[in-house]
Order: structure tokens, then C-alpha cells, then sequence
């Protein structure tokens, strides 16, 4: 009578169409009606936090800190005089929120003893500049808004956020993708460590000012999901105004399929994650309603549909593996769920799982916390199982598993299964998802709606008047579809812009076509191939600045130097960024020689090749010779120009 | 009255929206040089321009926007928010102590006020069983609203109504009451009750939030479950304040309505007990006591009320080159009691001795406090110091300023005579001056210190 689950699992993941990505076509995500939008994060490089004067990007470790201090969050009504549902979720964990501070980069104001000081007008500006190149209508007055988080990240229970514009558009180059909003928001802290009861923070990233760019649910597929995303990044760079290295930007992705619902897949630190997440996630809301809909045919009433549950004595699990914080061990039957459990969601996991993760995380008991009857691996006998069913009294088809937690948790733990069932019934979960670099995703939080806005009672309004912004559009750099046009025009190979735009290199390029007159497809492919490859291959090496690259390219002029020595320089350079050009060529043993001693040397040259080469073929001679010269010849003169010269002779 | 369809806005946005005949709480879609939005149109503020409207977009967020940039709204819908804390009714549970919850403003519950872009109180058993059900688990509770002010607001009136309606609920046989309080003035008024309700047989707390309630973080549902608490399980039966301990949400101290003293504007920890130790710490499961010898609760009914409040007291601030017609404007002006906050050990310049003597000699009464607040007047130290008793001020021992002024203002309702008024001000009713500062009575720690900075690593500031 055991029940087969690993071919249920591998019958429902067939069922559900799912197929890796890389095998993946449009017409895949036509059928499971796949939909994302973005929600992209970017802090703005001030110099000072937005509602304190604390410095803003210096970061501790975790365990160098100053201060502790503990809170608790409750939820509160919005604005509206609702309450929000992650709220009342947030509140059911009851979590001790621990805050680790540092006293240079923390004052009372991050802490929430000091009410905020007026928001920080250099990273207004900056926000509004990218509001403008967003095409965003920019509000006439700015409102602080208290956007409620209780999961403790940070310290108020909300952040303070405030809209600056609404409705504007992002020009792709094959796509226009509509955009919701940007607003302007502090940053939250950085989480240490979540183990039961206890969430320790730290406070150091608490307070940057930071954008975030909503789009419209428009891309239809993963890879467009990460282009619309690159994109957001890109245009937030051209302002050279905003912060880099890891964790200045991070994006939150929105997916759905057909029937399914927004799932939000919070802090995905890496845009080349995005296509994976967005592919799996869509795949899961899929598979999801196909079980549903396998379990409408033998439950005919949802709403009934309820769990019974009996605590086991531990001898009944004699020889199971059972974890030490398993004060209690309660047994709970699903009726009607068999087939349920190991149903297919995302590749190497089951609907148990999604169980499992929310036991975690609402009910704060740690992973792992059920045992059940579709475990792939098996640690309960089936005749354990059949005598837990016996005291459940289940029938036939129903599923069971058993909790192993602390006695505190058990109460919160039921409800949580009890819920969770009940939406998988229905649909799928208004919720957000954390993620990890395979593409796959665990259930964080409840989605929080508008319910949880509130308006600041601390800020007063901030009149954004016409002068002000039309000061603004004045310094704004291109806009990111002219710039590509730019480089397609120069027939500057594509795969080099995701690295010219995200470094913020345009403009350097732009600047050396125009003022020193270099090829433009050379200079494109320095920087957006060879450049980028000498970064690679000096991991540690400083960024260069963008300035020194246009130095060079002026030096080698001045020096009526060939610019193909820009390449040979380039590994020094990158390993020395502060080193002088001549140094560099002094270090690669450069000498300057004119050009008509180079060809002069072309005839002896031959001559000895004729006189001592075995191969007597003509391709042979010129490879020989150009060999012989290239030393030489690089930076004095044009290789390809010496090539034609001894093909010549 | 009818209702108010365009609350808040004045002038020339006031005008815009009667153009367009779009009400506050309409949906609408404006059009403007800046693009189109739409949202509801919510209140604004009394104190904000008249150049303004502010809408709530879809996604919850509030903007503004610029009248002088719409060039069309229109009214596309109409949806009022209701802004209620859910209330549920307060659950009697058999064998918990009754107690009595005053509410007088601040902003221990409260909600949203569109008048002011700030929050008002809210409050009733319901909705506070609706915010904080962990109440019913503390006691049985019944509220009433004395009054609604604001902390800066309260005063003498207040003080008074709320001794009263003390001395009522005591004869009515509650078995400790909570005073709701906006925190400002906390301590003005811990110390007016100390006076006005003498012999108390129950707890008195007065308790209030650093945080608004309407916020996640806020420091008011655990200060009133802490409140409760000692109101309905402690034997302390005197005026207290009960406010977080530390900042952290860990447990809150009791201080006596005598010696406390808020000592920063926005940290929750504000609350300190000057130049002794608190009565007591507090948390939800445990009171520990910190003090020993205090009023013992008692089953007998006999509180003393002395309703007493002249208003016709002042405080001056000392400065260097304080000027005598300073005090002279006082006195002029008929204030017949004057608590002087000197310098040091209790000082001020020779060139107010003129205006001394002239207040003296109209009778005035006189009482030094310090401004270094920890520490004893000692005016027999200094010549300066005898000079100024002999011109008739008398040292108020460790009496912190605040305390002094409304003792002196308490005794001043109730008789006139030099000798009489000294005797009572020198007469602690409840340490408002003390014998001794024990050695722990003073405790302002030097951050940077690496010995405190370690300390304050390890305990929860």
C-alpha cells in the first residue's frame, strides 16, 4: 500500500511542463502565461545618510560592534485604518529583534530614539535626476511615508519612503517597458543571524539613501526580465552618482503565471540570477494550480477541509533520526492530501517543502522540523507510519506528517500547516521568496499591500518647484537607448556593452572618438573586451578610474605613439593603476623608434629568412618577419600597416 | 454642522478643488504640465501651504502636487477611510485586581489627525483590548477620559481634576489606577499628585510613550502592560512614573513622582530618578524591587485629598549678568512665589541682591534650586550663599526645580504665612528631599571611556 513519491514527483514535474531553462522557447512561457516585473534597488553615493548626518557606506563586521539594543514589533493600523496581513504574521513569530550598533556608523536616530532630521538634499537631487531619465511624472510636493516592516529590519518597524515620480517608460531596444514608480527610502539593516526566536541585525547599512524603480509586470520571459533589469542599472550608473560594489544595488523580481499570483523574490543581489529565479518560479505557481486542481477532485469542500492532529510519544518513532529541539512531537493528518506532499515545485523540491519553510519562518522552528509520509528518503517505517495513522484514524487517501519542534511552537506551527493547505486548495500565495543562486526560492514573508502605508508625522512636505527641476534636466546625461545606438553605430561588438554601461564607460568612449579621433570599434573593444579581461585576470585590482583611461589614449597621441600599445599597457596598468604611462613602457622595455628604421629592416630581414628557412612559402616569410619586428614595432607603428609593407617587399 | 467635504485646505488649492468639483476623499485623475496621476484625495494639514493637493496613488503612497501645474481634474469616485482601532470589548476575568485607566491625552494610544499632520489620542477599554490584548491577562480594566490635552497643556486645572477623580475611584474601592500622560510634563505632574493625594492605600502610575502608538516600535503597549502591572499586582501605594528602564524593550523602572525628572528629549529611556535609586524595576512577569522602604498598599479607603494650586508661582533661570529687573518684572507682575534654579551650589549674582531684598520685603517667597539638578544647595559653602538666605531665600535642599515649583505652588493654595510656607517646603511629603544621596544616586556614565563603553556592550543601554 506505500505509496510511490518519487514517481508522483517525477509525474507531476512532467505534467507540469517544466524543462531547464536553456531548453526553454517563447512559446514555453506563452503556455504557462508567464509575466515579471522589477522592483530594482540602488543606493545613491552621498556622503551622509537621508534623515541623520551619519557617514553613509562605511560597514562592520559582525561581531565589531559598540552596542546592543532588543525591540519588539507590533503591528499597527495604516493610514487607511487596516491592518496589514505580514503584520499580523510578523506579530505571530514573535520575534526578539537584537540590533548590533557601531557608534561611528549608528546614532540615535537609526536606533529610533531621535525623531528624523530633514531629508538629505544631495540625495533628493540625485533621485529626482534619475526620476527625470526615467521619464517619470515628478510630483509637484514630496510626502514621507512610513512604509511598515515589521520583520525587525529596521528598528522604527517602518521605512520612511516617499514617491517622487509615477508612470514613466524605459526604452529597450526592442522593447519599451512601462514603469510604476521610483521613490526614495533609507536603507535597512543587514541581517546576522534568524534562528528561532532571536533576529540579529546590524545597523551599519541602516539609513543609505536609496532609489528603488518599480516596472510594470511587462517581460514575457526570464531573459528579458534581467535585459529590463540591466537596463534600470545602467541608466541609474550614466548619473555617476550612485553607489557600486556588492550589495549597492539588489532587486526584488516579480513573477507570475496564468492564475497564479505576484510573487515577490526579495534581494536578488546578482542580475544574472534573475532568468533561473524568474524561469523556476513561474514553473512553481504552475505546478502548484495543476495540484490544486488534482486535489478540487477529491475535496468538494475547501472551506470544511480542516487537520486533526495527536502528540506521539517519542517511542513511537523508535530509530528515527529526530532533532534535538523537538520538545514534542505532534502528528497531523491531511485528509484527502496523499500525492500532495512530494508534488513537484521546483527542481529538487515538493510541496512538503513549502510546509517546512514557513514552519521555519512563522513559527520559528528550525529546519529540519517534519517528518511525513512522501519524504523522498524515508526516515519513518511504513509501519510507524501505518500505527500514526491508526491513532489519527486517516483514511486512505490522506497524508500525514509529523511536527518535531519546541512545545511553545506547536500552537502557531498547526494554524501555519492548516493555513498553508488550505491555500494550496485555492491557488497560490500572495508571498514573498528569498533566493538562492541555483534559481530556487523559500518562502520569507506574507506579500505585504498598501495597507501598511502611513503617512510620516515627523517630516513636513517637500515643494518641488518648476525652477528646481528644470535646474535638474539641464545636467542629465543621454539617455541609455541613444548611447546604444551610439555604440551600434561605431560597430562596437554587442556582448561589450553589459560591461561599458554598467561601469559607466560611455561617456569616457564618446570623449576619445570625438577629442582624440580613435577608431571608435577600437576603443569600444579595449575597453568593453580587453579592459574587462585584464580586470579579470587581476582579481583585487582597484577599478580604474574612468579619467585614466582617456589619459592614456591622450598620451599615446601626444607621444605620436600607435594606439595598439594601449593593449600591451594594459595588464601593467591594471595591476598598477597609479603608475605614470612612462614607467609602464619602461617596465615593458618600450623603445621608441621611427618607422622608416623598422621598414629599412625589412630587406635584411627577408634576406635571412631566404637564406636559412627550410619553408620557402611566402605566408611563411611574412609570419616570420613580422615576428621578428613585432617587439619593436608595437606602439611605433601600426602593425597591420608593417604586415601590407613586408607582404610588399 | 455639516461635514467639512474640503477639510484642511485653504486659499488656492481650496479654490482648485471647488473648480473641479473634487471633494477630499474623491477618487480622482488629475492632469498636469507634469504628467497625469491618480489617487484619492486625502486631507491636508492645517499648517501646510494652499499650493498643494495631496493624493494617495494606488501602490498607498501619498504625493503632492503643484495647482499651478493641473490643467484638468475630475472626480471619479468617493471612498472615506475609516480610521478605527479594531475594538473589541475588555474581557472580566475573575481574581485579577480592577484598575482604573485616566486618560488625559498623549500619546499612549492614538491615531492620525489630518488637522495637524500629527497624532491624537485614542482611547476607550475596547480599543485599547483592540492594540494591547495582552492587558486582559494583567487586570480588569475600565478607563475614563478626564480630559484630552496635551502634555505641554496640562496644568494646574488638571492637576486638580485628576486629584479629585483620584480621591472618587480610591472611595470606590479600585484597586490601583493608571494615568495616561503625554511624557513632557510627566513629572510636573507625578510630583503635584504626590502632594495632592496623601495616605494613598493603592498605586498611583503614571505612565506614557516615547513613541507614538501608531508606530511597530513604539515603547507604549509595553509601558501600559507595565503600568498595569504595578497598578494592580504591586504593594507600593504611592505616585509613580513607570517608563522604560533601558531603551532596549526589555523592562521598565518605577520612579517616584518626586525625584523623577525626563532627562532627553527623544530617547525611551528618558525617565530618571535624580539623586537616589528607582522604587523599583518592572517587567511583565516580575516586579523587583529596588528600594525597601516605601508606602505599603492598604485595604482602607482613607487617601487624603488636597486639591491646592496657586498660580501665582514662577521659576528663574539663572545667567551670568542676570539683570535685577528681572525679578523685579516678577514681582511687579504679582507673583508671589519665586523657586530661583542657581548655579553651582545654589548662586546668583551680587547684582540682584537690590531686586532680593525688594521681593523679600514684599513678601515674597523664595526657594533656591540647582541647575546642576543632582546635588544639595548648600548655601552656607560660600559668602555669596549667606548673603542671599539672609535677603530672605531659603535652600530647598535636593528639591529638583520642577518639584519645587509645585510644591510652593500646592502650599501657596493654601496659606500665605512666611513661617508656615517654610516649614511645609522643608517638610518632605514623600523625599521630594532626602536625608542622604546614596553614592548610586548619581550615575551620568562618560561614552568613550573603554571601561563604560564595555559596560554598555553588555547591558542594553
Amino acid at each position: 500500500m506505500t505509496f510511490d513519491s518519487k514517481k508522483n514527483y517525477g509525474q507531476s514535474m512532467k505534467k507540469s511542463g517544466y524543462v531547464p531553462r536553456k531548453k526553454a522557447t517563447q512559446s514555453t512561457y506563452d503556455t504557462i502565461g508567464f509575466m515579471s516585473g522589477l522592483e530594482v534597488h540602488q543606493q545613491l553615493d552621498t556622503k551622509q545618510k537621508l534623515f541623520c548626518h551619519c557617514p553613509a557606506g562605511l560597514y562592520n563586521a559582525s561581531d565589531d560592534y559598540d552596542a546592543e539594543l532588543i525591540r519588539h514589533m507590533r503591528p499597527t493600523l495604516s493610514e487607511l485604518g487596516e491592518y496589514d496581513g505580514t503584520a499580523l504574521m510578523e506579530f505571530k513569530t514573535r520575534k526578539e529583534i537584537i540590533y548590533r550598533i557601531k557608534n561611528e556608523t549608528a546614532c540615535t536616530y537609526d536606533v529610533d530614539d531621535t525623531p528624523p532630521f530633514p531629508i538629505n538634499r544631495e540625495a533628493l537631487g540625485i533621485a529626482l535626476e534619475i526620476s527625470l531619465l526615467s521619464k517619470l511624472n515628478v510630483v509637484g510636493e514630496v510626502h514621507i511615508t512610513r512604509k511598515q516592516y515589521l520583520d525587525g529590519s529596521i528598528p522604527t518597524g517602518f521605512q520612511r519612503t516617499a514617491i517622487l515620480g509615477v508612470e514613466g517608460e524605459l526604452q529597450l531596444p526592442n522593447k519599451k517597458i512601462r514603469l510604476i514608480q521610483l521613490s526614495i527610502e533609507e536603507d535597512s539593516c543587514r541581517e546576522i543571524s534568524d534562528i528561532g526566536h532571536i533576529r540579529i541585525y546590524k545597523t551599519d547599512r541602516l539609513g543609505i539613501p536609496l532609489i528603488e524603480t518599480v516596472t510594470y509586470p511587462d517581460c514575457v520571459n526570464p531573459e528579458e526580465v534581467m535585459e529590463t533589469c540591466n537596463y534600470i542599472r545602467f541608466l541609474n550608473r550614466s548619473t555617476g552618482k550612485v553607489r557600486t560594489g556588492m550589495g549597492a544595488g539588489r532587486q526584488d523580481v516579480n513573477v507570475s503565471c496564468k492564475g497564479g499570483t505576484r510573487v515577490e523574490i526579495k534581494g536578488v543581489a546578482h542580475t544574472k540570477w534573475i532568468p533561473d529565479l524568474t524561469h523556476i518560479e513561474a514553473f512553481r505557481q504552475w505546478s502548484l494550480l495543476l495540484m490544486r486542481d488534482m486535489l478540487k477532485t477529491r475535496i468538494k469542500s475547501p472551506e470544511k477541509w480542516k487537520i486533526n492532529h495527536e502528540e506521539l510519544h517519542k517511542s513511537m518513532l523508535k530509530g528515527v533520526n529526530i532533532p534535538d529541539h523537538a520538545e514534542k512531537l505532534i502528528a497531523v493528518n491531511l485528509p484527502e492530501f496523499e500525492g500532495a506532499l512530494s508534488w513537484f515545485t521546483q527542481p529538487g523540491k515538493m510541496f512538503a517543502d513549502e510546509i517546512s519553510d514557513r514552519l521555519k519562518v512563522i513559527a520559528c522552528i528550525e529546519k529540519p522540523n517534519i517528518l511525513h509520509t512522501e519524504d523522498l528518503k524515508p526516515k519513518v517505517s511504513d509501519e510507524q507510519w501505518n500505527e500514526i495513522r491508526e491513532l489519527l484514524s486517516a483514511n486512505k487517501h490522506d497524508a500525514q506528517l509529523v511536527i518535531t519542534g519546541p512545545a511553545d511552537d506547536i500552537k502557531t506551527a498547526l494554524e501555519t500547516i492548516e493555513e498553508r493547505c488550505k491555500i494550496a486548495l485555492e491557488g497560490i500565495p500572495n508571498e514573498t521568496r528569498k533566493s538562492f543562486e541555483n534559481g530556487t526560492t523559500i518562502f520569507e514573508r506574507v506579500l505585504p499591500g498598501a495597507d501598511r502605508m502611513y503617512p510620516d508625522t515627523d517630516s513636513a512636505p517637500i515643494p518641488l518647484e518648476n525652477d528646481y527641476i528644470e535646474s535638474l534636466k539641464e545636467g542629465l546625461p543621454e539617455d541609455i537607448i541613444d548611447s546604444y545606438n551610439k555604440l551600434k553605430a561605431w560597430e562596437i561588438p554587442e556582448d561589450s556593452y553589459t560591461y561599458i554601461f554598467s561601469k559607466d564607460y560611455f561617456p569616457i568612449i564618446e570623449k576619445i572618438i570625438n577629442e582624440l579621433d580613435v577608431d571608435p570599434k577600437f576603443v569600444g573593444t579595449f575597453i568593453g573586451h580587453s579592459l574587462k579581461h585584464a580586470e579579470g585576470q587581476y582579481v583585487g585590482a582597484d577599478e580604474l578610474y574612468h579619467s585614466k583611461i582617456y589619459k592614456l589614449f591622450s598620451f599615446l597621441k601626444k607621444e605620436k605613439l600607435n594606439y595598439g600599445l594601449a593593449k600591451a599597457m594594459l595588464p601593467i596598468l591594471v595591476r598598477h593603476p597609479k603608475m605614470d604611462f612612462e614607467s609602464i613602457l619602461q617596465e615593458m622595455k618600450f623603445k621608441k623608434v621611427n618607422e622608416k628604421t623598422i621598414l629599412d629592416s625589412i630587406p635584411v630581414l627577408k634576406e635571412k629568412f631566404n637564406r636559412e628557412s627550410i619553408k620557402k612559402d611566402s605566408t611563411d616569410r611574412v609570419n616570420w618577419i613580422m615576428g621578428q619586428l613585432r617587439k619593436r614595432a608595437l606602439g611605433n607603428i601600426d602593425l597591420s600597416e608593417l604586415s601590407k609593407e613586408i607582404q610588399k617587399t | 454642522m455639516t461635514e467639512d467635504i474640503f477639510q484642511g485646505y485653504k486659499g488656492d488649492a481650496l479654490e482648485v478643488l471647488k473648480k473641479y468639483h473634487v471633494r477630499v476623499w474623491g477618487t480622482t485623475k488629475v492632469e498636469t504640465t507634469r504628467g497625469t496621476f491618480e489617487g484619492t484625495v486625502l486631507p491636508r494639514a492645517e499648517n501646510d501651504d494652499d499650493k498643494h493637493i495631496v493624493i494617495k496613488i494606488i501602490t498607498g503612497y501619498n504625493i503632492g502636487i503643484d495647482i499651478r501645474t493641473i490643467t484638468n481634474m475630475e472626480e471619479t469616485g468617493y471612498k472615506k477611510a475609516n480610521y478605527k482601532i479594531p475594538e473589541k470589548e475588555f474581557p472580566f476575568t475573575p481574581g485579577l485586581p480592577k484598575v482604573k485607566l485616566f486618560g488625559t491625552g498623549g500619546t499612549i494610544a492614538s491615531r492620525l489627525d489630518y488637522r495637524t499632520g500629527a497624532v491624537i489620542p485614542a482611547f476607550s477599554p475596547g480599543e485599547l483590548y483592540g492594540a494591547v490584548p495582552e492587558l486582559a491577562d494583567i487586570c480588569n480594566l475600565e478607563t475614563e477620559k478626564v480630559f484630552a490635552v496635551f502634555s505641554e497643556n496640562m496644568g494646574p486645572k488638571q492637576y486638580i481634576a485628576l486629584a479629585k477623580a483620584i480621591g472618587k475611584e480610591i472611595e470606590n474601592g479600585v484597586e490601583g489606577i493608571v494615568i495616561g500622560h503625554g511624557t513632557d510634563t510627566l513629572h510636573h505632574t507625578g510630583a503635584a499628585l504626590t502632594f495632592m493625594c496623601q495616605n494613598l492605600p493603592v498605586p498611583v502610575v503614571l505612565v506614557g510613550s516615547q513613541r507614538s502608538s501608531d508606530r511597530p516600535s513604539s515603547d507604549a503597549a509595553l509601558n501600559l502592560m507595565h503600568a498595569m502591572k504595578a497598578a494592580g499586582h504591586s504593594d507600593i501605594a504611592e505616585v509613580m512614573v513607570c517608563m522604560f528602564g533601558p531603551t532596549s524593550d526589555e523592562y521598565g523602572l518605577l520612579h517616584k513622582g518626586t525625584r523623577v525628572r525626563k532627562m532627553h528629549s527623544s530617547y525611551r529611556s528618558t525617565f530618571r530618578t535624580i539623586g537616589d535609586t528607582p522604587l523599583a524595576s518592572i517587567s511583565r512577569k516580575k516586579i523587583n524591587l529596588i528600594k525597601s522602604d516605601y508606602n505599603k498598599r492598604r485595604s482602607d479607603r482613607d487617601v487624603k485629598i488636597l486639591p491646592y494650586f496657586s498660580k501665582e508661582v514662577t521659576m528663574l533661570y539663572y545667567y551670568p549678568g542676570m539683570k535685577p529687573d528681572t525679578l523685579d518684572a516678577l514681582v511687579d507682575a504679582g507673583y508671589k512665589g519665586v523657586i530661583f534654579v542657581g548655579t553651582g551650589l545654589g548662586h546668583v549674582n551680587k547684582e540682584l541682591y537690590p531686586a532680593i531684598e525688594r521681593a523679600h520685603a514684599k513678601g515674597v517667597h523664595m526657594y533656591m534650586t540647582l541647575q546642576t539638578i543632582w546635588g544639595y544647595v548648600h548655601m552656607f559653602v560660600y559668602d555669596t550663599g549667606r548673603d542671599m538666605m539672609a535677603k530672605g531665600i531659603i535652600p530647598a535642599g535636593n528639591m529638583l526645580p520642577e518639584v519645587a515649583w509645585v510644591k510652593l505652588s500646592w502650599i501657596l493654595g493654601q496659606t500665605d504665612d512666611p513661617e508656615k510656607v517654610k516649614e511645609m517646603m522643608l517638610t518632605p511629603v514623600n523625599d521630594e528631599i532626602t536625608d542622604r544621596e546614596p553614592y548610586n544616586g548619581y550615575l551620568v556614565y562618560q561614552g568613550g571611556v573603554p571601561d563604560v563603553d564595555d559596560f554598555v556592550k553588555r547591558v542594553h543601554k
